[in-house]
């Protein structure tokens, strides 16, 4: 093999690189965000279910703010019943714990909404 | 080969990839889709990788052949180009990152024409494909590094910088990601190019449209995921941390297009050392780049030289002198004086 410092180099610094995911978590426990569900209203329902809501609640917020602002519609005829679309009234009413419900997973997969530039968190929390 | 032929063989072969990938959705099958699969595909590409450079790093180079795009360094009044005709190590560190970083040899690309009036040919440039391959090569870096979300905890602050630029548009939620479109764009354009110039068409083969096909259908699946078609990114991120941490759990119900997202991945991986996909590993050992242009100050010395015998003048007449004095024929040194010398 020709230049084998400069070769050997070359791949020891390519296969650390690479396999950074790999050592960079060596140790670390993962744990999986548990977003808490706010006591007052466990037990029921959200404004669609569950596993719905999971994975498409940004692309639902979207819609609502959407048929707000443009269509000045405000009722939302969901899976589970009639809701305001209103990112602070329902949502938030409901979850009204950001800190331990959105932002729990938000921060796991590294979001950061800037919806709380203008929305409030919650209705008791004016100044969040 | 026939064009149809190279074509349909590979659109075959990744649509077969992605029936298989989605069998990954299949909950018995998890553990192989979401654990065997991925860690034996980047066993095989590190391997294959390691393979592949000592295999080129073991190739002599016989002769120096660098490309000059520019002056050699020669007498001190004619202006050197250190960086296109480099004489020194540092120079030629900056020509191959300025080759690597920005494709510089591709944007020296030149096309033949006729000329409008009459049969006159000229040569112009054209950066088409020079803008096609960087805009493809820099959007598939920003997808990978922001993908680098869901492997490191806490996320990296680059991660999340490049996010803010990627999606300054801030259009839609979630956020719209410029690269993603970009890396589809480019690719199709390689795509449609190679479909449209009939020289290209001619010359490429299923090894050339199979990687844009596998990388069209990544880029493309991803897309579909993020803004479509959603699946639980939460999950997604507990299964590649479990990865990371050589936990084998797959947590439940990622949608099928992730594990469709996630089999071509693994495909690309295990094929990359063994397609043309490695140039990203043999452009560092091209000797046309990789060379000083300083074959006026050194000599190359071409590894193959096996060392030869060799019979000097000297020696020769060393050994024939008495027979070269008798035969009459002149003599560097006479023959007394080697006599009074010895
Ligand atoms: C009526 C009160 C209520 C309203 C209004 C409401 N939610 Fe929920 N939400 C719940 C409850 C209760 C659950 C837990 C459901 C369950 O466990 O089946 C839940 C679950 C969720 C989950 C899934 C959490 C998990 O653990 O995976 C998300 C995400 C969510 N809600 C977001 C929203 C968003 C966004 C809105 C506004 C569009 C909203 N919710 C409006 C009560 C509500
Ligand atoms: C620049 C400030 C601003 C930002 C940032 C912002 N909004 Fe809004 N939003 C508004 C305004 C103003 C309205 C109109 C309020 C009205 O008509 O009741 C509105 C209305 C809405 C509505 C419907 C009405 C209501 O009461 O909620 C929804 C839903 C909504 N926004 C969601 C979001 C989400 C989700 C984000 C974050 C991704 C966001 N907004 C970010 C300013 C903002
Ligand atoms: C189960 C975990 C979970 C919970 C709980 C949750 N989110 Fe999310 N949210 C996500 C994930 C994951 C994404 C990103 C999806 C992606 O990148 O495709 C997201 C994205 C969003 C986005 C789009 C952000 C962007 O810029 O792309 C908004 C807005 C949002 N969530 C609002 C909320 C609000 C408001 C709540 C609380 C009521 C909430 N989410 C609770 C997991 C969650
Ligand atoms: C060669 C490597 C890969 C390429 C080129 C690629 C490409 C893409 C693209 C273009 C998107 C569209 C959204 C965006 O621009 O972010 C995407 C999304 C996605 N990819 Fe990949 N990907 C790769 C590897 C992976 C791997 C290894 C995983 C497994 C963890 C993965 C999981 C995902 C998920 C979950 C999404 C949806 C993201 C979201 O909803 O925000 N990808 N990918």
């Amino acid at each position: 093999m020709y230049d084998k410092g400069k070769v050997i180099t070359g791949i020891v610094l390519f296969v650390i690189v690479f396999t950074f995911p790999f050592w960079i978590n060596v140790g670390k426990a993962n744990i999986a965000p548990e977003p808490k569900i706010n006591p007052e209203v466990a037990g029921k329902v959200c404004v669609e279910d569950k596993a719905f809501m999971k994975a498409n609640h940004m692309q639902l917020l979207d819609e609502w703010r959407d048929s707000v602002v443009r269509d000045g519609n405000r009722t939302y005829m969901g899976g589970t019943g009639r809701y305001e679309m209103s990112l602070t009234n329902s949502c938030m009413g409901c979850h009204n714990n950001k800190a331990q419900f959105c932002d729990s997973c938000h921060n796991y997969v590294s979001l950061t909404p800037n919806c709380w530039n203008c929305h409030i968190e919650s209705k008791e929390n004016t100044n969040g | 080969m026939n064009f149809w032929v190279s074509l349909i063989s590979a659109g075959v072969v990744v649509t077969v990839l992605i029936a298989i990938g989605a069998l990954g959705a299949v909950p018995a099958l998890q553990v192989i889709f979401g654990v065997a699969v991925p860690i034996l595909a980047v066993l095989i590409f590190l391997a294959g990788i390691i393979w592949r450079v000592v295999q080129y790093a073991r190739r002599p180079v016989p002769f120096a052949i660098p490309t000059t795009c520019g002056q050699q360094k020669t007498l001190p009044w004619i202006k050197h180009n250190p960086v296109e005709s480099p004489n020194s190590t540092a120079g030629v560190v900056a020509r191959m990152a300025l080759e690597i970083l920005t494709f510089r040899s591709l944007f020296r690309n030149t096309a033949m024409s006729l000329g409008e009036d009459g049969p006159k040919i000229t040569y112009g440039s054209t950066q088409w494909l020079w803008l096609g391959a960087i805009v493809f090569h820099y959007a598939f870096l920003t997808v990978v590094i922001r993908h680098m979300r869901f492997f490191t905890e806490p996320v990296w602050g680059l991660v999340h910088l490049i996010e803010t630029f990627d999606g300054f548009l801030e259009v839609g939620l979630p956020g719209l990601m410029l690269s993603g479109f970009a890396l589809l764009a480019a690719g199709g354009y390689l795509l449609l190019r190679r479909l449209a110039i009939p020289q290209l068409r001619y010359i490429s083969l299923p090894n050339d449209y199979f990687p844009l096909f596998l990388i069209l259908s990544i880029a493309a699946s991803g897309i579909l995921m993020r803004y479509f078609v959603k699946v639980d990114i939460v999950a997604v991120k507990e299964l590649a941390m479990n990865i990371a941490n050589f936990k084998f759990a797959v947590p439940e119900g990622i949608g099928v297009l992730f594990w469709i997202h996630l089999f071509l991945v693994c495909v690309l991986l295990a094929y990359f050392p063994f397609s043309k996909l490695i140039h990203s590993g043999g452009v560092f050992f091209s000797p046309t780049r990789n060379m000083a242009t300083n074959t006026r100050e050194y000599r190359h010395i071409n590894p193959w030289n096996y060392p030869v015998k060799i019979h000097t003048y000297e020696a020769y007449e060393d050994e024939f002198r008495e027979k070269m004095v008798e035969a009459g024929l002149p003599v560097d040194k006479p023959l007394d004086e080697e006599a009074t010398a010895q």
